[in-house]
């Protein structure tokens, strides 16, 4: 039996690869949409799952950095080092920092790292060698090799460039020695340590000089009297390792015993971190989604119907020869799916070039493009069915008008 | 002493109600023989193209019967399920070839059998059969588009003799040629009649090429008479 569906196609070939085009587009959002999704997850626990922390120590109450602000005194790490049953406790860094750097604004989160950071996947460069100054800096930032940015007081030069390490928001991660990262975030401006100086000096020129009676020294721990201190090196959180042989829960309920911390497992920093700010993006993207699915159902409907009111005068010759519905209903359909698989490969084959320019990362999943893929065949075949029923209503007469 | 290819008996058509009714048909009965060729001519409007549109079921009457190479297809209690009925018994040629643009000479006269349940091998055996036969086996890949107005009126005779029907209807075949080139399709409808012993109704206004005919039936008014 001759394919008229493929007849046709071939016919009207430059109208069909333009329509197949158009849906490719729309079909390159909703993909796009799905990989931002994925995307967004790896993000948000890259950092959790690279640290390979069984433990995370964070300040008391609060859920952790990646949810708030979580601050612990830089000497923590020893305390829970002391705790039997653990292996290490490395103090964990970041924060997110704004810079303009050659007319563009620059967001990067500061991640400190207690070793050289050769861990990480270094796609150019190397890794940190010196203890202070040098960074490593991912490739979304777009800082070459060599070049040097100014956080806090100090100018850091970049050593290696990472692939692929971005912050669950989507910035740009930049790896600094541990104490540097520290540095960076406790950074005060001069002005301010200076002014501090000096009311010290003030307060103690208020102190009767030579008095060393036990009022004087009441006087001296006093709120108003004592020095203001400005605030120390602190850190987020403390990571730590168990050690092999011990429990994570026991560990774990050792640290929670500890009045001013609260500690989670891996798991459940990383349930933090997908039930808060995950979640939401998630609803707001497969709305996105939704709304561009049923965008290309319309798109596709109108465009498969068009394209039938083209050909009925065709469909009533065929029903006088005596052409059987299915026949016509097959051409149709057929159409319509060969228009949705074709924009799918497309949308497919165009997105492996185009995802790369995307603001966010876009992580294509196998089970989501099959998905997908069953999306477009149950919307190809949504679409063709306002066709079919004008085309079933079409009379052989109307080969006369 | 041939066989009756077609018969109507008192067919009537009516348009509109009341005052605005238009008696389309009225009381039509008229039969021809297989192989016979036969001319309905008429002014506009006088029912001609109704006429042929219901013994093609197309447009069926309000009443009356038809028969069809023995059998009754249309009256008040009984019609026939058309389509099927159609593919195999019932030809047609319009004033314009509608030829499906898509498909080539020889695919549009194949498509008219493989709708029919015809092989991919037996289709193209024939189709190459009539277009050897309607002269036009050099042009059996050409899209209509590049085939002359009467290149396309042959693949359309062609098409509608695929099925060997017993009935062919023509409405105005030949309006949209030149007068040689109309002359040489009333032609070949004539040996079409003769020749595949197939029935064949003309629906006419060219004069020139009346000699062709074995019968020639006017219609007026709905009413039709021989002439």
């Amino acid at each position: 039996m001759i394919n008229l569906a493929f007849k046709d196609i071939r016919h009207n070939l430059g109208r069909f690869l333009l329509t197949t085009a158009g849906i490719s587009l729309l079909l390159i959002v909703v993909m796009g949409m799905g990989g931002i999704y994925r995307g967004l997850i790896q993000e948000a626990t890259l950092i959790i799952d690279r640290a390979g922390a069984d433990i995370w120590v964070v300040q008391k109450d609060t859920k952790g950095p990646f949810a708030e602000v979580s601050k612990l005194p830089r000497n923590l790490e020893y305390r829970i080092e002391a705790v039997a049953g653990v292996a290490s406790a490395e103090p964990f860094v970041s924060h997110t920092v704004q810079r303009n750097k050659e007319n563009r604004v620059l967001r990067l989160t500061i991640q400190g790292v207690a070793d050289d950071g050769s861990w990480l996947p270094i796609i150019q460069g190397r890794a940190l060698q010196a203890g202070h100054f040098e960074m490593l800096a991912d490739k979304s930032a777009r800082l070459p090799l060599g070049s040097t940015l100014k956080l806090g007081k100090d100018v850091y030069t970049v050593v290696g460039i990472t692939g692929r390490m971005n912050s669950p928001s989507g910035d740009a991660m930049v790896f600094l020695s541990l104490n540097d990262a520290m540095a960076v975030q406790s950074d005060i401006p001069a002005e301010t340590i200076r002014l501090e100086r000096q009311a010290r000096l003030q307060r103690f020129d208020t102190l009767p000089q030579g008095n060393t009676s036990v009022d004087h020294a009441d006087i001296l721990m006093s709120e108003t009297h004592r020095p203001a201190a400005l605030p120390g090196r602190q850190i987020s959180a403390v990571l730590v390792k168990v050690l092999p042989g011990h429990s994570i829960e026991a560990v774990l309920e050792k640290l929670r015993s500890i009045p001013d911390v609260t500690a989670y497992t891996a798991d459940e920093q990383r349930e933090i971190m997908l039930s808060g700010f995950v979640a939401r993006s998630r609803k707001q993207l497969l709305l996105f989604r939704t709304i561009l699915i049923i965008v290309s159902t319309v798109v596709m409907t109108l465009i498969l119907y068009t394209l039938t009111l083209d050909k009925l005068h065709d469909i009533a010759m065929l029903k006088l020869i005596g052409a059987r519905n299915g026949v016509i209903i097959n051409m149709i359909l057929q159409q319509s799916l060969l228009i949705g698989i074709l924009a799918f490969g497309m949308a497919r084959f165009c997105g492996e070039w185009v995802y790369p320019f995307f603001p966010r990362r876009v992580v294509l999943v196998s089970f989501d493009l099959w998905v997908l893929f069953g999306i477009v065949v149950g919307i190809s075949v949504l679409a063709s069915c306002a066709g079919i029923i004008k085309a079933m209503r079409t009379n052989a007469g109307e080969i006369l008008s | 002493m041939k066989s009756v290819a077609l018969s109507a008996e008192n067919l009537c058509k009516t348009y509109g109600a009341g005052e605005t009714a238009v008696h389309a048909l009225d009381q039509v009965s008229f039969s021809m023989h297989a192989g016979e060729i036969v001319a309905l001519l008429g002014p506009s409007g006088a029912g001609k193209s109704t006429l042929l549109t219901s013994l093609g079921l197309i447009q069926p009457p309000d009443s009356g019967r038809i028969t069809i190479g023995g059998k009754t297809v249309f009256d008040d209690d009984y019609r026939v399920n058309v389509r099927d009925f159609r593919r195999n018994n019932i030809g047609f040629v319009f004033q314009k070839a509608n030829l499906l643009p898509f498909l080539t000479a020889r695919e549009n006269i194949r498509i008219a059998l493989e709708v029919n349940d015809a092989s991919s091998k037996e289709s193209k055996l024939v189709a190459d059969e009539l277009l050897e036969h309607f002269e036009l086996g050099a042009r059996r890949n050409f899209l209509p588009a590049q085939l002359s107005g009467g290149q396309q009126q042959r693949v359309a005779i062609a098409r509608a003799l695929a099925n060997k029907p017993s009935l062919l209807l023509a409405d105005e075949p030949t309006a949209a040629l030149d007068s040689h080139m109309g002359r040489k399709v009333m032609e070949l409808l004539k040996n079409v009649a003769h020749s595949h012993n197939t029935a064949v109704l003309v629906v006419t206004h060219d004069h020139r090429a009346i000699d062709v005919f074995d019968r020639i039936f006017i219609m007026e008014d709905g009413k039709l008479r021989e002439k």
